[in-house]
C-alpha cells in the first residue's frame, strides 16, 4: 500500500479572468501545510474562492463539480466548526462525505492511524481530511494513502485551511496582503493557526508581529534564518498593535495556566487581552480576527469581539468557500 | 585451525603508536607476528587475506549498545545484534541493561553472557544497572554485578534522576574500579520533548528538548564525581555546553570520561524535517554548532571515545505519528561509514578515529577481559579490516540487525568494513575481499 506522492495535472480552472490570465499551475496532491505554497498558488486559491463565493450566493448553492467523489473527514480530535465547514464545502460540490471520529483516548499507538488509513484506502476515498493531535500525522497519511490528504489541523504544527481563510478575509477587506502589518497575539507556541498564518502571510508579503508571554513563544524566532519566516517579536501588546492593519488573537487554553506556563489567567488578561483601548492604537480600520472558539473576556474583550472591526463571523463564512476551492483544486472536476 | 596472514595493508594500532605498511599473522586465536613491509611471514602454510589498499586495525569496541535481549527480541537479539556489530567492524560490544528483566543481578548478566557465547559471534560485555529494576530508587547489588563481570553501571534510557542515589552509586562503585555511566537528562525539562529545541522544532510543531536538560545533569554529575572522587562516564554527549563542562572537569582533575555517538557527530536536527521517525533519538540530533563542538571535543580528548548507542526498533515501532515513535537509531552497521565522512572532510584523522573506537574504549574497560583494542603480539586476534575509500549506499534490507531504523537509509557513505576477525575467526567478510584459503 506504500505509494509515492503523485503529481497531479492541473484541473480545469473555474471561469475567472484574473486566474486564467496568469494560469499558474496547481502542483499539490495534498494540502499538508502552507510552507511550500508560492504567492501565485495562494492567489490561485483566492481567485478560486472568489468563484466559490459566487456559487454560494446563488439560490441553489450546489454545483456538480465533485459528483461521485468521496471525501472522508477523519478526526482524532474533537472539532465541530472545522468539520462542519469541510462537510458543507464537500456537499456544495456534490461530493459524498463520510465522517470518522476516533476518541483521543483510544489513540495511544500509531497503529490505529495506519489501520484507519488502510480501511479508507480500501473504501476508495478520494480525499481524506484529517485532524490529529500529533504534529506530522497528515504527512504519515500522505505517505501511505493514494487519496489526497487535507490537513485540518495537526498538533502544534499547521492548520493550512484556517490560515488561507484568514488571509482571504483580510484580502477581501484590504484588497491585498502585501505590505500590511498583521499582529498575532497569544499562545503562539501551541497554535497551529498562528504557524500557518505566519507562513502564508509572509509568503504574501505581510509583516508579522508576534505578541505573547515568552513562555508561550516557540524557540528560535525573531531573527533571520533558513527554516522559518522572519517575524518581529514584541512582548508589549500596546507597542505590538501600534498602527496594525489586522490583529489576530488566539484562544488561550486554560490548561496552559495549569501546566505552569502562566502564573494566572488574571495576569494574562491584564497583559495580553485585546480590548478597546489597545485596539485603538492600531489603524482605525484595522481588522480583528480570531480563529475561534472565542474565550470572551480572556484573550479578547466582548466589545472587541463583537465590535465593528471584528470579522470573526466572516471568517467562518469564508471558511466554506476557501475549503470548496481547495477541494476543487485538489480533486479537479468538471466546470462549476 | 590454520594460521591467517593479513598481508600488505596499512596497519593502524594507536595503542602501540603504529601506522605503517605491513602484515600480521594470527595463530591460535592470538596475534602471533607483526611484520613491516618486506618482512617474511614466519608461517609458510596459512590462509591469506590480501589487504593491499585496506586499513587493518584492532577490532572496534562499542561501549554503548542495546542488544534488546531479554525482553525485546522482536527488536534485536544477541544473535542478530552481534552479527550487526561484526558487520560494522566491532569485535567487542558492551550492552546496556535496559532489558526485561533488567541486568540488575548476577543471573541476568550470566544469561546475557552465556547467550552471547552460544549464539553471538563476538565478545559481549554487559553493563549492569545502577538501581534495582532500573527504578532509580535503590542501589542494585553492585558488588555482585562487578563479580559477574560488568564493565560499568548504568540505568541508561533513564537518567539517574535522584541526586542522592547518584551520589550513593558513585560512592559505592568507588571500590570496584568501574564507572557510573549516566544518561544525562533532566526529565522535568524534557517531558513531552521530541527533538532538539530550536527553529526546526518550531517549524514542525514538535516539543523541543533544550541543551540545558543535558547540561544541567552533566554539571550535577560532575559535581558529585568531584564530591565522591568516583568515576563518572557521561553517555552520548550531544551539546557544546556538555563538552565544555567535561573539558573543565578534566582540567580540574575530576575523574570523568565521555562518549559521543557517530550520529551526533555527523547529523543535525535538520534530518527530522519531513517527520522522519528514524531520526528521532535521545538525546536528539542537535545543531551544527553542537556538532562542531563535539568534533573539537573528540580531537582535544575531552571526549574519550565514540560509542554507537545502537538502539534497534522494529519497523512497526517507527511507523507511526512522530510523537508516538520510540527514540533510537540502529547504528552499528553505519558507524564506520559515517565517521569516515568526517575523516574524508578533514575533521578527524584516521588515527584519532581508530583510537576512539579501539584503544580508548579498551582503556575504559580495563584489562579484566583480556588485552583488548590492540594488535600487540599475544593479544586476542580481534581485527577489523576496512576500505577507507570504498563508497557504498546504505541499504537497510541488507542489515544484519533487526533494527532498520536509521536516518542514513539510502545515503552514500565512503568507507566500508571488509572483514572482521574475532579471536582469530573470520566472523564477517565482504564478498569483494580477496581471501585465499589453503587446503
Amino acid at each position: 500500500m506504500m505509494s509515492t506522492l503523485r503529481q497531479k495535472e492541473a484541473p480545469a480552472l473555474p471561469k475567472n479572468p484574473d486566474a486564467t490570465a496568469k494560469t499558474p499551475v496547481w502542483r499539490h496532491s495534498h494540502i499538508l501545510d502552507v510552507d511550500d505554497f508560492s504567492p501565485q498558488e495562494i492567489e490561485l486559491i483566492f481567485s478560486t474562492t472568489d468563484a466559490m463565493k459566487e456559487v454560494l450566493s446563488r439560490p441553489i448553492k450546489k454545483v456538480p463539480a465533485l459528483r461521485g467523489k468521496t471525501i472522508v473527514t477523519l478526526f482524532y480530535e474533537p472539532s465541530t466548526r472545522t468539520r462542519i465547514s469541510f462537510e458543507l464545502a464537500a456537499k456544495n460540490l456534490s461530493a459524498d462525505t463520510v465522517h470518522l471520529s476516533t476518541s483521543a483516548s483510544s489513540v495511544t499507538k500509531g497503529e490505529s492511524l495506519i489501520d484507519s488509513l488502510s480501511t479508507l484506502q480500501a473504501l476508495g476515498a478520494n480525499v481524506v481530511v484529517i485532524r490529529h493531535s500529533q504534529s506530522g500525522a497528515p504527512y504519515l497519511a500522505a505517505r501511505y494513502l493514494e487519496a489526497s490528504i487535507v490537513n485540518a489541523g495537526d498538533g502544534w504544527h499547521a492548520h493550512p485551511t484556517q490560515a488561507l481563510l484568514d488571509l482571504y478575509t483580510i484580502r477581501e477587506h484590504k484588497g491585498k496582503i502585501k505590505g500590511l502589518k498583521v499582529v498575532i497575539i497569544g499562545d503562539i507556541l501551541h497554535s497551529r493557526v498562528a504557524h500557518s498564518n505566519i507562513w502564508s502571510l509572509t509568503t504574501m508579503g505581510a509583516a508579522v508581529t508576534l505578541c505573547a508571554p515568552p513562555t508561550l513563544l516557540p524557540a528560535g524566532l525573531g531573527h533571520e534564518q533558513k527554516h522559518f519566516p522572519k517575524v518581529s517579536l514584541e512582548p508589549d501588546i500596546e507597542r505590538a498593535v501600534e498602527s496594525a492593519d489586522a490583529v489576530m488573537t488566539l484562544r488561550l487554553q486554560r490548561e496552559r495556566q495549569q501546566s505552569g506556563l502562566l502564573p494566572s489567567l488574571r495576569e494574562y488578561v491584564q497583559l495580553y487581552q485585546l480590548n478597546e483601548s489597545r485596539l485603538a492604537r492600531a489603524k482605525p480600520d484595522a481588522l480583528v480576527l480570531h480563529p475561534g472558539p472565542v474565550n470572551e473576556g480572556i484573550e479578547i474583550s466582548p466589545g472587541v469581539a463583537h465590535g465593528p472591526q471584528s470579522v470573526i463571523d466572516q471568517q467562518v463564512a469564508n471558511g466554506v468557500a476557501v475549503r470548496m476551492a481547495l477541494l476543487y483544486l485538489l480533486v479537479g472536476g468538471k466546470s462549476i | 585451525m590454520k594460521p591467517l596472514l593479513i598481508k600488505g595493508s596499512r596497519i593502524v594500532d594507536p595503542a602501540q603508536g603504529i601506522d605503517d605498511t605491513g602484515s600480521l599473522l594470527v595463530s591460535d586465536g592470538v596475534i602471533s607476528w607483526l611484520g613491516k613491509k618486506g618482512d617474511t611471514s614466519p608461517s609458510a602454510d596459512s590462509d591469506i587475506i590480501d589487504a593491499a589498499g585496506l586499513v587493518v586495525c584492532p577490532g572496534f569496541i562499542d561501549l554503548h549498545c542495546h542488544l534488546r535481549q531479554p525482553g525485546f527480541e522482536e527488536k534485536e537479539t544477541i544473535a542478530t545484534g552481534t552479527r550487526a556489530a561484526a558487520k560494522g567492524g566491532f569485535t567487542t560490544v558492551c550492552c546496556m541493561p535496559n532489558t526485561i528483566p533488567p541486568l540488575d543481578s548476577q543471573a541476568t548478566v550470566d544469561y546475557v553472557k552465556s547467550t552471547a557465547v552460544e549464539e553471538g559471534v563476538i565478545r559481549v560485555l554487559p553493563i549492569g544497572c545502577v538501581s534495582k529494576g532500573r527504578e532509580g530508587e535503590e542501589l542494585a547489588e553492585m558488588a555482585e554485578l562487578a563479580s559477574a563481570g560488568v564493565i560499568g553501571y548504568s540505568d541508561d534510557g533513564n537518567c539517574v534522576v535522584r541526586s542522592r542515589l547518584m551520589r550513593r552509586a558513585l560512592e559505592y562503585s568507588w571500590g570496584f574500579g568501574r564507572p557510573i555511566i549516566d544518561h544525562c537528562e533532566d526529565t522535568t525539562l524534557t517531558e513531552g520533548g521530541q527533538i532538539n529545541e530550536g527553529i526546526i522544532a518550531t517549524r514542525l510543531g514538535l516539543q523541543g528538548i533544550p541543551n540545558a536538560a543535558e547540561e544541567s545533569m552533566v554539571a550535577r554529575d560532575i559535581a558529585l564525581a568531584e564530591l565522591t572522587g568516583a568515576w563518572l562516564h557521561v553517555a552520548h554527549v550531544s551539546t557544546a555546553g556538555s563538552v565544555e563542562l567535561v573539558r573543565r572537569a578534566k582540567a580540574k582533575g575530576i575523574k570523568v570520561t565521555a562518549e559521543v555517538t557517530p550520529h551526533h557527530l555527523t547529523l543535525t536536527e535538520e534530518k527530522v524535517l519531513g517527520y522522519d521517525t528514524n531520526a528521532k533519538v535521545n538525546p536528539p540530533l542537535r545543531s551544527q554548532a553542537d556538532v562542531q563542538a563535539l568534533i573539537q571535543g573528540l580531537n582535544d580528548n575531552t571526549i574519550d571515545i565514540i560509542a554507537t548507542d545502537h538502539a534497534p526498533h522494529t519497523e512497526e515501532d517507527k511507523l507511526c505519528e512522530f510523537g508516538f515513535a520510540p527514540f533510537g537509531i540502529s547504528g552499528l552497521e553505519t558507524a564506520l561509514g559515517s565517521l569516515m565522512t568526517l575523516m574524508h572532510q578533514g575533521y578527524l584523522s584516521l588515527n584519532t578515529l581508530v583510537a576512539k573506537l579501539t584503544s580508548e574504549p579498551a582503556r575504559i574497560i580495563g584489562d579484566e577481559h583480556g588485552q583488548l583494542g590492540t594488535l600487540a603480539v599475544g593479544a586476542p586476534a580481534d581485527i577489523t579490516i576496512f576500505d577507507p575509500e570504498q563508497e557504498w549506499v546504505v541499504d537497510t534490507r541488507h542489515f544484519a540487525s533487526k533494527g532498520k531504523n536509521t536516518p542514513l537509509a539510502d545515503s552514500r557513505l565512503k568507507g566500508k568494513v571488509m572483514a572482521t576477525v574475532y579471536g582469530g575467526n573470520l566472523v564477517y567478510h565482504d564478498n569483494a575481499l580477496k581471501l585465499k584459503t589453503k587446503g
